[in-house]
């Protein structure tokens, strides 16, 4: 059936945020979903609040809206947009909850929008457990078998229905806390006990253990004619039990037999029927019992997901582009496979190589939490690797992760052989963790059996093999040492070893390995992912490397440039430089030169199949980006967009001959060394905090005593503010200093004297060598020391003096002409005491780019590209900055509810994992528009709760004191009480944590306190302030935790109380801009 | 153990045998399954030719006796990237390489099959030769020379069951052929439809899934004439699937032909193939032939896409039908080729790709149920 001709107007929801769990994989498949719909004629409006978006630049859709995915604003948006169709399949469960919730409005009928995709009634079956479990009973399936108890009368008679061993899980409590497996009856009646009292609603759900199951995954796709074709399917190595985002997983299912695989699905086939989703993808998941082949489906997701981005790079197969496509009336065999371009997208692709997905984990960021991996999913990002053999594409996944580790250990960072025994490895074995695999490999060198590491770890014997079968191959190369013959060396690189090493194994350099291969003519070839495991010809040049004998690598004679990704997504380094490595393609198309695109992660819009001429899904290490570039040979290549993972690679690949375009990576080292670049402020006569560098405990005593406290202690060459610290003391200083140098080693550390109280500014700017232009200045909410990726922000300034803003304006052209920048530069400056001070440079693309980019209606990271290509920005026509009439705020967006006994303070070090836009002609309009975005239920009235350390007092008293004077009560402790009450504000007191009960956790679990101001140094022993904080966390009570936050928070909520917030589309604001 | 495996072409590809020493030769095919490699194995369509696996790692879930597709493995050699000699899956009873070794079929690995089925592709399946004592490459090539084509050869005749059998236990129970002239032959008269099956080379899953339908199926050898099978008295004939070029089997022609418009007749693969020629079409040799589980079929009478599980080399000619009644009823969405077709005014339809899937989806069982309504129908 051709496409609907009665609907004109689609009205899409993005994702939001990046969050743990709902990353830029929703960006990948909104992306695509509009481009496809716009393509077909349909007027395109969205709502999404996330910046570092490609779905949310101007171009991509007609009319998008920046706004909190709130259904609030989707009301407004439908009232005055008029949509025909919603549109909630591609924007994660964020679109699909906020979708229901607008739809049990009733607005969609009164403006007659229908909901296409999925309908209200088939995600209702899908999400709601006891719908679910019914439609699974009609169709023969059957879901884990479950009840509810809260007392343990009810207890019993569950267990008694459900069998040993039983998962407890209390309702309604954070992270699962309070749960666990029951084996006995004795264990069951102690969790259950601890769980109904962990449970806000004392209750608990008793569920049958499927733990140590087989998991698998099944991307399947309709259309409403009734077709359904299966992607892909997913076979996940670690067994239930560890969230499938959490897991390492592997495409297609390695340990099914063609039996099993078709009862999966015919499974998934009637699944999608009784579920009801007419048209699109949808993820089944499945728990298969290993002994008997039993099979318990464990959910199913209505909509694309991060499985099925994950599918769609794994196959080739753009399932997010084809469901937008049914969901506008065609169906499978009307649409064309873009890869082949001979076929059609009604089939089923094979494919024939193994894809390996490894998820990233920061638990370095969370030193309180437990670095345990349970169904709650924890990881913020993954790196998919491709290879002929789960060997290859394993170990080049493992060295695509960036954890500083070269493939499956044996890099000169595994433990001594036998350092790991006993309980510890047994421990790590039978508890999932995010180092686990590197203890089978222990283990297997320990001479454990296979079949007890499978014992303790429920990882099929297949993989256990396969990982024997690396470990053994390290034997034997280990054992040739120098002298490694080819047959070895060859076998080697077929099993995924990298050049390093071999190097580390054989005792020979890098280098020298890299010769003797070459000259043995061991080099890799590049294959195609063409969905049809080459039955026809493919026209998408998707490729990956292997050592194999045919290369099809197509290389053309154009002029080409290459652009290095940022690999998997972390906490300092996500979406935000993946947004610019796009842009930078886009621009090197609309000049005509070949854009080739190195990265590997799965779930960006940088590694979709038609962003770029040439997509080659690789590692981003030195060995990997030198075989493209032997291969290609092309005119230049792009570091400053990808973040520090290509940057780190500049100088390397700079040696060895690689033409590194844009800003040079000497000027980069000039901005990253501490003397070179105190060398050059003093020449531009620029100032910066006092500052030394230590590379000894000793030497850090000397500098800090020199400068002062407090001082600012950081490694060099990191990202994102890791392992950085504000240190007060000696004391302080001699603990962090170890983290520091463990963060980077064989670095200087790096300590500044700290700016205390000052503002701080991002100033991102664009330069051509001769010209520079301010992209953006931005204005942190938060004073200097809160990390600038952690801070909120706002475009432009609202409280800098023009005489600081021309300084900084100034000293940012004088730094980018001294480092002669082609390209973007990011500065932080400090204000303090009138002083203006130059935190840090540079001379790359910053993660505010996006941000910038949306306020000012100019895509820097597309302009910076041209400049590298030798452009100028008079040619550019990008002369002048732009100050919008209009406020933009940038709020951060934190993970601390993921992670258990973490205290949810800022510091210098990056916790966030993304972040929201907040755009209006009032900045407390747009301060409360990013913080709901950022998840804020702000209130209006109620109850706010004051406790601030004793320098903090004199600036919280007039916030406190507005906050009064808006109707809110206020509600302190005792000291903070009398505080207040001497400067005549009345204050309700409540005990603190440690004065006994009813204290301030217990009012705000009775939901006595709306609104949470509590500033305090991070620290354990401050038990108080952390209960506080937590619990706001775990009730979702909004809170600040400086004064600076918290003066932010009141203009919001002042804005709130005034009137409405009101919405309009980007491309509005940037109208505005034009007539400045 | 080192092997060399080369093509009639001249190309060859050094690689190593995971079931000692051997050697192999036939018609080289490419399959695009990710599963289903002993259902493979033991396809007698297979028969003659070696078959390279596009997916790279196989013998991942062993074997196990239940996914056989007839009583022996079919084909000349098996061609994998990697090997997997660490079965994991709880039906699995032994390994891969085992299975090859008592079958006397030699299994090949550690070449680029990408390469090889990409040359297949470009330049068709052809004859070749595997070998782990002959390792000079022209000597192979020269061998090669020597392999019948497989156009115009009689394969069935290798591979139909010498003796009748009835589908009982999951498995063959074997008959005397001289009982054939027995109409009381059948177990089930009255309850079950009764349905001659030609073996021309029959998957066990289609035995299953007609007796599934509701047909008490009696398997025939190939050369079992007209006469014979009108004396059992069935009420619908089977023409399976099977190996090879159908235009020599002349004799099956023949009978089919005597059939027409006597007993509903369903085809397979081969089976269509043959009713395709009985009702004055004409087959041929396509380039390198459909092997997979993905392939898209239209039902154009319901519009519905099926994907299926396929493995010919031949088909009928899309032209030549058509003369009579015989219409057009599914269509191969890559490539506009005929999947179907049927007489309803004689009772006969066949398809060309594989409805008892095994390896691949079940999207077309109806087939089967379809077979059992049109035998009905004729009996009222």
């Amino acid at each position: 059936m051709p496409k609907r001709e009665d609907i004109k107007k689609i009205l899409i929801i993005g994702a939001g945020p990046i969050i743990i769990s709902q990353a830029c994989e929703f960006d990948y498949s909104g992306t695509q979903a509009c481009k496809a719909l716009k393509e077909e004629g349909y007027e395109v409006i969205l709502i999404n609040s996330n910046p570092a978006t490609i779905m949310t630049d101007p171009e991509t859709a007609d009319r998008i809206y920046i706004e909190p995915v709130t259904p609030e604003t989707v009301i407004k948006v439908i009232e005055k947009e008029r949509p025909d169709a919603l549109l909630p399949t591609l924007g994660g469960q964020t679109a699909l909850n906020t979708a229901i919730e607008v739809a049990k409005t009733g607005i969609l009928k009164k403006y007659n929008v229908e909901m296409i995709g999925a309908s209200e009634e088939a995600i209702n079956k899908a999400e709601d457990r006891e719908l679910f479990r019914d439609a699974m009973n009609r169709i023969g399936l059957r879901i884990p078998k479950s009840g509810f108890a809260t007392n343990m009368q009810e207890v019993e008679a569950v267990s008694k229905r459900i069998g040993f061993p039983i998962i407890v899980r209390p309702a309604f409590t954070l992270g699962g806390t309070g749960g666990g497996v029951a084996y006995n009856m004795e264990e069951l009646n102690r969790i259950s006990k601890s769980g109904i009292d962990a449970s806000l609603i004392h209750q608990v759900m008793l569920e049958e253990s499927v733990i140590g199951w087989k998991e698998y995954e099944l991307e399947v796709m309709r259309d409403h004619a009734d077709n359904v074709v299966i992607i892909c399917s997913i076979e996940n190595v670690d067994a239930m039990g560890v969230h499938t985002g959490d897991s390492i997983t592997v495409a297609p299912a390695q340990t099914l037999s063609d039996k099993e695989y078709q009862n999966l699905r015919d499974a998934s086939i009637a699944i999608m029927r009784e579920i009801g989703v007419d048209t699109g993808g949808s993820n089944v998941q499945f728990a298969i019992n290993p002994e008997n082949g039993d099979i318990i489906v464990v959910e199913m997701n209505p909509r694309v997901s991060r499985s099925s981005a994950l599918a769609s790079k794994a196959t080739g197969f753009p399932i997010a582009k084809i469901a937008a496509k049914l969901a506008i009336g065609y169906t499978l065999d009307e649409i064309p496979n873009d890869i082949t371009g001979e076929t059609l997208a009604c089939f089923e692709p094979s494919i024939d190589y193994c894809v390996v997905k490894i998820p990233r984990w920061t638990f370095e960021k969370f030193p309180e939490a437990e670095d345990v991996l349970t169904t709650a999913m924890k990881s913020v990002g993954e790196t998919m690797s491709i290879g002929r053999t789960f060997k290859e594409a394993f170990q080049k996944g493992l060295r695509s992760l960036e954890i500083g580790r070269a493939g499956f250990g044996g890099d000169g960072k595994d433990p001594l052989p036998g350092s790991v025994t006993g309980n510890e490895l047994e421990y790590k074995l039978s508890t999932p963790n995010s180092q686990r695999l590197f203890y089978i490999k222990y283990a297997i060198e320990h001479g454990m059996p296979i079949t007890m590491i499978y014992e303790l770890t429920h990882i099929d014997p297949w993989f256990l093999n396969q990982m024997k079968q690396i470990v053994d191959l390290e034997k034997q190369i280990k054992l040739a040492g120098k002298d490694l013959p080819r047959d070895l060396f060859e076998k080697a690189k077929k099993y995924g070893f990298s050049d390093r090493q071999l190097g580390f194994l054989t005792g020979l350099t890098d280098k020298k390995i890299e010769q003797d291969r070459k000259a043995l003519g061991i080099v890799p070839v590049y294959k195609l992912v063409d969905t049809c495991a080459a039955e026809f010809r493919a026209a998408t040049p998707y490729y990956y490397s292997t050592y194999e004998t045919e290369c099809e690598a197509r290389v053309s004679d154009k002029k080409k440039v290459i652009i290095l990704g940022g690999g998997p997504n972390r906490i300092g380094q996500g979406i935000e430089f993946d947004y610019c490595c796009v842009h930078a393609s886009f621009a090197l198309r609309e000049e005509g030169v070949e854009s080739i695109m190195v990265n590997s992660n799965p779930e960006t819009v940088s590694t979709d199949y038609d962003t770029s001429d040439k997509l080659y899904f690789e590692p981003v290490t030195r060995e990997d980006v030198l075989h493209i570039v032997e291969k290609e040979k092309p005119f230049g290549v792009i570091v400053q967009f990808g973040g520090q993972t290509p940057l780190n690679l500049a100088t390397d690949l700079q040696k060895a001959g690689v033409p590194i375009i844009g800003t040079s990576p000497d000027s980069i080292d000039r901005a990253e060394d501490r003397d070179l670049f105190q060398e050059m402020l003093k020449k531009l006569g620029l100032r910066q905090p006092e500052n030394g560098i230590a590379l000894s405990l000793d030497d850090a005593f000397k500098v800090a005593r020199d400068i002062g406290y407090p001082v600012m202690v950081r490694p060099s060459f990191v990202l994102g503010g890791r392992a950085m610290k504000i240190v007060y003391d000696e004391k302080d200083l001699a603990e962090f200093f170890d983290l520091a140098v463990q963060a980077s080693p064989d670095k200087p550390v790096l300590i500044d004297k700290f700016l205390e109280e000052a503002f701080e500014l991002d100033v991102d700017v664009i330069s051509d060598g001769e010209k520079t232009v301010i992209g953006g200045m931005m204005e942190h909410i938060e004073e200097a020391g809160i990390h600038s990726g952690d801070s909120a922000c706002v475009l432009p300034p609202y409280s800098i003096s023009k005489t600081h803003i021309d300084e900084m304006a100034d000293a940012a052209r004088a730094i980018a002409k001294e480092l002669n920048v082609k390209g973007l530069m990011n500065i932080q400056f400090g204000i303090m005491n009138d002083k203006v001070y130059i935190i840090e440079v540079n001379p790359r693309a910053s993660r505010t780019i996006p941000f910038v980019s949306k306020a000012i209606g100019i895509p820097l990271a597309k302009l910076a590209t041209k400049v590298m290509l030798g452009k100028t920005l008079d040619e550019l026509g990008f002369t002048k900055e732009i100050i919008p009439p209009y406020y933009c705020v940038k709020e951060a967006v934190m993970p601390f509810d993921r992670f258990e006994n973490v205290d949810p303070v800022l510091g210098p070090e990056m916790k966030s994992t993304g972040e929201v836009m907040g755009i209006d002609k009032d900045l407390g309009a747009a301060v409360a528009k990013a913080q709901i975005a950022a998840g804020q239920k702000l209130p209006t009235e109620g109850t706010v709760f004051i406790s601030v350390q004793d320098k903090d007092k004199d600036k919280a008293l007039p916030i406190v004191r507005k906050f009064h004077s808006m109707g809110f009560t206020i509600m302190a402790t005792r000291g903070t009480a009398q505080f207040l009450d001497e400067n005549d504000i009345p204050t309700k007191i409540v005990k603190k944590v440690s004065a006994g009960r009813p204290h301030v956790v217990d009012a705000v679990t009775n939901n006595e306190i709306q609104l949470i101001l509590n500033t305090g140094a991070s620290s354990q022993t401050q038990r108080d302030g952390y209960e506080i904080r937590r619990a706001a966390i775990k009730y979702k009570i909004p809170y600040a935790t400086t004064t600076d936050g918290a003066r932010a928070i009141c203009s919001a909520i002042e804005a709130l109380q005034k009137e409405t917030l009101s919405v309009q589309t980007i491309q509005d604001y940037h109208r505005e801009n034009n007539h400045v | 153990m080192k092997a060399l495996l080369a093509l009639e072409d001249g190309r060859v590809f050094p690689c190593r045998s995971f079931t000692g020493p051997g050697e192999a030769k036939g018609e080289v095919v490419f399959n695009t399954s990710m599963t289903g490699y002993q259902e493979i194995l033991t396809d007698p369509s297979y028969y003659g030719q070696m078959v390279t696996m596009t997916y790279p790692l196989i013998g991942n879930y062993g074997v196990c006796p239940e996914d056989v597709e007839s009583d022996r493995v079919q084909v000349a050699a098996f061609i994998v990237k990697e090997y997997q000699d660490f079965p994991s899956n709880y039906r699995s009873r032994g390994t891969l390489a085992d299975y090859l070794i008592k079958a006397h079929v030699l299994g090949i690995e550690d070449l680029d099959t990408r390469a090889l089925t990409r040359h297949i592709r470009k330049s068709g399946a052809m004859r070749a030769m595997i070998s782990t004592s002959d390792l000079v490459p022209d000597s192979l090539v020269e061998r090669i020379k020597q392999i019948p084509l497989m156009l115009g050869s009689d394969f069935v005749g290798k591979v139909t069951t010498k003796k009748p059998y009835f589908w009982k236990y999951n498995q063959p129970d074997y008959i005397d052929a001289a009982k054939l002239d027995d109409p009381l032959i059948w177990h089930h008269r009255g309850k079950k439809h009764s349905v001659v099956a030609l073996d021309f080379g029959i998957k066990y899953n289609i035995i299953r899934s007609l007796e599934k339908a509701g047909c008490e199926v009696l398997v025939v050898p190939a050369r079992t004439d007209a006469k014979t099978i009108l004396q059992l008295n069935p009420e619908g004939i089977f023409l399976s699937n099977g190996p090879g070029d159908p235009e020599p089997l002349t004799y099956a022609v023949d009978t089919i032909r005597q059939l027409l418009n006597v007993v509903p007749i369903f085809g397979i693969c081969l089976g269509m193939q043959l009713l395709g020629i009985a009702m004055g079409g004409k087959t041929m040799k396509i380039k390198f032939g459909h092997r997979g589980a993905n392939q898209p079929v239209k039902n154009l009478s319901t519009g519905r896409v099926e994907i299926t599980s396929q493995n010919h080399g031949f088909a009928v000619d899309l032209n030549t039908i058509g003369k009579d009644q015989s219409v057009m009823t599914h269509i191969n969405l890559n490539e506009d080729s005929l999947e179907g077709l049927k007489n309803d005014t004689i009772r006969a339809f066949a398809v060309q790709y594989h409805p008892e899937a095994s390896p691949g989806p079940h999207d077309s069982v109806y087939l089967f149920n379809q077979f059992a309504k049109v035998i009905k129908d004729a009996k009222a």
